[in-house]
């Protein structure tokens, strides 16, 4: 069976996610441990006056005073003006968010630590609270950090002149969107076990995350305690999203708390904390005007976007990577010549933001694409042919963009030709105007986007994060029976690179699959990496492990050159042997010589040996630039507001694909998550700056039951930077959805002049658009 | 979110139940299926000394045809009322009800007795068992008497049962072959608390009719005087001459101010009038 770059391969995990072996934090035993509950804050923004433990749990409670020698998470940014926030890890004088711990209280179990935490109070004198970013930007708005004397993390400007351009054009719209906070809801949230290994003298963390090396970079900076002191475990992570790709105070707390009382502690984050305490995604706002000519031709986009980026900027991201990032990919896919846009990342006394699966494409291409919906509507012309007018075309490749993105290649239009003919807008457009039995209405939007991943030192050094991706390490080791071992620093948890990588390897050396063990999730055991996030782990680890595979090639070779007298060069690796013309020797049994029978090499043998650790980058590290278009077909009733979707496709286009099923999932998976974003997904805050969904009954996830068969098509255009062509593609499906189902509701909703603007569209907010449109509060008794 | 502690009992009757729960030196609480009640112990939402767990208690799971009525003990599962394992005397509205609650691993321990006594406004059993006209089989230490069940309801999460006292079981009376009912639950998606409510039932054989508009911050509204919504014809379709300026206007006496609220609840009567005459 094929089992190399492109193979259908089964996944090797899935036989112990399936039968329910898969060992997460909270599944490992260390005799010994206690339980940790932290005591939150119940406002939003507060000072903290006394703080009175009772004497029974004098030495359970430790609060910020404890704390001695541990300094504050601190994620700067060097782009001009960042101003930096200190997040200490215990709340010290003012807590600026709800959840913000102020004391971390200890237990045989979780349940008398949090009774611990309930006998705890805490005197807080109230502070009015920062809740809404556009409020949060006016004068007089309270401050969430005093000494910054405004808001305002960051104000980025791109000031081309456009007002030339504008002047020629015959349509102009203007909208403004915004998108909700979300959660992102990993099934397993954060955890945290930390210990002190007196033997190896090594803090020890196991935690729940998606990027060890940096995470253990942080821990050393926060505690003090040099890296080769520390080490970072994530076992199996129940998912990550963006959620993991974090320092978390709770980390810094564990390991200080750790050290302190010599026994293992640990915990487990509940889901009320994950949802109102540790961070959230996606809060942005918009305000574009779009100039066109009569073809929907863009010639120029003004745009303002402000991201709600919380009380904290969050380690390694910083609070501004969001807006930076929008300023920079607004103009997506499209080509045209004139372009202005302001961005703000402003603090507010909520939890810090975090970047989510598709970070700020998913915002970007849902404020660009109802846009250039809006334009087709304008000049009544459908939707796809303002697309095309616009997009970037097969023969422009390789792209500079006019933010100067470099697209490394694609056929954007034959993607949305595709999407188009799968799902039949003319049928669909004919069932919409004879009108349906039930009263709904048809509705048929699209979305085109693109997903610049694996994007690396030039990109980050110029945001100059705590955190600069480089030359990713992979480490191969061949085993004395032939096996191989491969160490990466990127870490799976759901991306299936326990299959993939293995595929890579099997690609370079022919061994089977199943003799390749993928080892990651350990600091001790694995190179330093940035680890997994921004759609990078198949572009980078995928190039080290091939790269590294191929270095163990050469060295294998130069032993069988001695056994099949033959040169090195004249030999070739494949299926598991080496081959000197048709005669040939296995790799076990070179393996076998080099580690066993060591008597039998040659005196003047290549001494370095069947382990090799190897750095790779691609030839050009500005990103690969997958892409994809959506469209959807839904049934919006317009007595409930409530929306159906009837088909969805996809049409997307990753390079080559190392397993096109493994990326199915990755899109399908994805792609429900889009569809959260477009319909369900929101964590409101009243005007204290309470979070108002503290639980899964209020924050509605998307089910099995509502979601749609999505249909999906690939395109392979090889990468021309990348090993093998790859792309990276992982946070793709979680962009388009909200884009195409808001088109396809808008769609729906035209003949009654509505239109949706905001995200989740949930019923109420389609009922607001078609009172407003109706110049009603509402129909009331006209039902 | 985790519970404060707490004493567990698991008890083997009425009695002995009735008798725990009437102790006054400490708090305690009966548990059924759990599926309310563990969520508010773990909120620390409630906090009693002792839980009493009567699930265990054979008289509560009895499920039997009395006469011209179906009598259901409290601890019936929605799943056993889903999968028609009880007699069917409501033309199938109670397995159809129960279809539609929460997700089938709620089901399978939530009960209906439970639903009653926890009186969310916005769950099903609440609605659906006054429209069909079921009465509480309530139980003491010593005496049990009957009520009409949206009269146990007193307000939203507070049933009126005195210490010790317990619901023992409903009493659903049967429909005639001809009665119609009709039920729309609207929620954002499957499994979710509704947002509107209608149950509908019409019985002209035994002059029954009843109308129950749920999902609102307040106790359902429940309508036995058809007139008010019908006119004076209760003899024809319940759909022919609904009045929905009624509707309407009673749904904003009961609170409802937001007009788009009020809208949903209309779509959602209208709809359950429609299914019961079709
Ligand atoms: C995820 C989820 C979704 C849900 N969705 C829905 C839904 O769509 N529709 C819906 O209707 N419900 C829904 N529910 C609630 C579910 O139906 C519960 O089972 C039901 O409300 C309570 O029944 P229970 O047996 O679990 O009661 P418990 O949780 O055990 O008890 C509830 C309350 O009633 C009291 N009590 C229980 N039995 C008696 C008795 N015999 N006499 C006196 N007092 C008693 C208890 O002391 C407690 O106060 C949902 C629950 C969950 C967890």
């Amino acid at each position: 069976m094929e089992q190399g770059v492109g193979a259908r391969l089964l996944r090797k995990e899935d036989d112990r996610y399936l039968r329910g072996r898969g060992q997460y934090v909270a599944d490992i035993k260390l005799p010994g441990t206690r339980e940790v509950a932290f005591l939150r804050s119940p406002l939003a923004h507060a000072r903290i006056g006394d703080i009175d433990i009772p004497e029974d749990f004098a030495n359970r409670v430790f609060t910020a005073r404890d704390l001695k020698g541990v300094t504050p998470i601190r994620a700067v940014s060097a782009l001009p003006g960042f101003k930096p926030s200190d997040q200490p890890p215990l709340a010290e004088g003012k807590v600026r968010q709800v959840g913000e711990p102020i004391a971390m209280c200890l237990g045989d179990t979780r349940a008398e630590a949090e009774d611990v935490a309930a006998a705890v109070m805490v005197d807080f004198e109230e502070l009015p609270a920062v809740h809404d970013m556009l409020q949060a930007r006016r004068p007089g708005a309270a401050l969430v950090h005093e000494e910054w004397g405004d808001n305002v993390f960051l104000e980025t400007f791109v000031d081309d002149d456009i007002d030339a351009a504008a002047a020629k054009a015959a349509v102009k719209v203007t909208r403004e969107y915004r998108t909700a906070r979300q959660c992102m809801a990993p099934i397993e949230g954060r955890a945290v076990l930390a210990y002190w290994d007196s033997r190896m003298e090594v803090l020890t963390v196991y935690t729940s995350t998606q990027m060890p090396h940096i995470v253990r970079t942080g821990l050393s900076e926060c505690l003090g305690l040099s890296e080769e002191n520390i080490r970072v475990i994530p076992p199996d992570v129940g998912g990550g999203f963006g959620y993991k790709g974090i320092l978390l105070a709770e980390e810094v707390c564990l390991c200080w708390l750790a050290m302190q009382t010599g026994h293992p502690v640990r915990w487990i984050e509940d889901r009320r904390e994950h949802l109102t305490a540790s961070a959230n995604c996606r809060e942005h706002h918009y305000r574009i005007t779009a100039y066109a000519d009569s073809n929907g031709k863009l010639l120029a986009l003004d745009a303002e976007a402000t991201v709600d980026s919380g009380a904290y900027s969050a380690y390694p991201f910083s609070a501004c990577l969001e807006a930076a990032q929008v300023a920079s990919i607004l103009p997506g896919p499209y080509d045209f010549e004139a372009y202005r846009c302001r961005t703000y990342s402003v603090a507010t006394n909520k939890c810090p933001i975090l970047p989510f699966r598709g970070v700020a494409r998913t915002g970007v291409c849902f404020a660009m694409e109802l846009t250039l919906d809006a334009i087709a509507r304008e000049l009544g012309i459908e939707p796809a042919e303002v697309r095309l007018a616009n997009l970037v075309k097969p023969g422009q490749m390789p792209f500079d963009n006019i933010t100067k993105k470099h697209f490394d290649s694609g056929d954007y239009p034959e993607a949305l030709r595709r999407a188009v003919a799968a799902v039949d807008i003319p049928a669909w457009r004919k069932r919409q105007a004879e009108g349906e039995k039930d009263g709904r209405l048809i509705g048929i939007g699209m979305s085109i986007f693109c997903e610049q991943g694996a994007h690396g030192t030039s990109v980050y050094a110029g945001w100059g994060i705590p955190m600069v991706p480089g030359h990713e390490q992979a480490g191969v080791r061949m085993t004395p029976d032939g096996g191989l071992e491969i160490r990466v620093g990127v870490h799976s948890h759901g991306q299936s690179m326990e299959t993939t990588l293995a595929q890579v390897a099997h690609e370079v050396l022919g061994i089977d699959t199943a003799r390749i063990k993928i080892v990651h999730g350990d600091t001790g055991l694995t190179p330093y990496s940035t680890g997994t996030w921004g759609s990078r782990s198949m572009v980078m680890a995928g190039g080290g492990v091939a790269t590294a595979c191929e270095q163990l090639g050469d060295r294998i070779k130069a032993i069988a050159a001695h056994l099949l007298q033959a040169k090195p060069e004249d030999l070739r690796i494949a299926g598991g042997q080496v081959f000197s013309g048709d005669s040939s020797i296995a790799l076990n049994d070179i393996a076998r010589l080099w580690y066993r029978k060591p008597q039998d090499l040659p005196p003047d043998v290549d001494t370095s040996g069947l382990e090799v650790t190897a750095g790779y980058k691609p030839k050009r590290d500005s990103g690969t630039f997958s892409y994809a278009a959506h469209a959807a077909v839904i049934a919006l009733d317009p007595e409930l507001g409530d929306t159906e979707i009837l088909d969805y496709v996809i049409v997307e286009d990753g390079g080559v694909l190392v397993n096109p099923m493994v990326v199915d999932g990755q899109v399908h998976g994805g792609t429900v998550q889009g569809i959260g974003t477009a319909l369900y997904e929101e964590m409101p805050f009243d005007e204290s700056g309470q979070p108002l969904a503290s639980t899964l009954a209020d924050y509605i996830l998307p089910g099995a039951a509502e979601m749609p068969d999505i249909r999906i098509e690939h395109m392979e255009t090889p990468s021309p930077y990348t090993r093998f062509g790859v792309k990276g593609i992982g946070e793709s499906g979680a962009i388009g959805p909200p884009a195409a189902i808001a088109n396809a509701i808008n769609d729906a909703l035209r003949p009654l002049g509505a239109e949706v603007t905001d995200t989740p569209m949930t019923p109420r907010r389609v009922l607001e658009a078609i009172a407003k449109a109706k110049g009603t509060e509402g129909e009331g008794g006209q039902a | 979110m985790k519970p404060a502690p707490f004493e567990y009992a698991r008890a083997g009757s009425i009695k002995e139940a009735s008798e725990l729960l009437a102790r006054d030196d400490i708090t305690a609480r009966i548990l059924a299926g759990g599926q309310s009640l563990g969520p508010m112990l773990n909120l620390r939402l409630a906090q009693p000394d002792l839980l009493v767990d009567i699930t265990g208690i054979p008289d509560l799971v009895a499920a039997e045809r009395d006469g011209d009525s179906l009598y259901l003990g409290a601890c019936v599962s929605h799943a056993n009322v889903e999968d028609g394992r009880i007699p069917d005397v409501t033309n199938g509205a109670l397995a159809e009800v129960a279809r539609g609650i929460a997700y089938r691993a709620v089901r399978n321990r939530g009960t209906i007795g439970g639903s009653l006594a926890h009186c969310d406004p916005a769950a099903d059993w609440p609605c659906v068992l006054p429209a069909l006209g079921a009465r509480a089989v309530v139980q003491g230490a010593n005496d049990k008497r009957e009520v009409a069940v949206e009269e146990l309801m007193q307000a939203p999460f507070e049933p009126g049962l005195e210490p010790g006292e317990i619901l023992a079981g409903l009493r659903i009376p049967a429909m005639s072959p001809d009665a119609r009912w009709g039920y729309y639950k609207y929620c954002r998606k499957t499994g979710e608390f509704a947002e509107a409510i209608a149950a509908v039932a019409w019985d002209p054989a035994r002059g029954f009719a009843r109308i129950v508009i749920g999902a609102l911050d307040t106790l359902p509204i429940v309508l036995g005087d058809n007139e008010r919504l019908f006119g004076d014809t209760p003899e024809r379709k319940p759909f022919d001459t609904y009045r929905p300026e009624e509707a309407d206007r009673m749904l904003t006496d009961a609170g409802v101010r937001d007009p788009l609220k009020r809208q949903v609840h209309m779509v959602a009567l209208r709809r359950a009038l429609e299914f019961a005459s079709a």
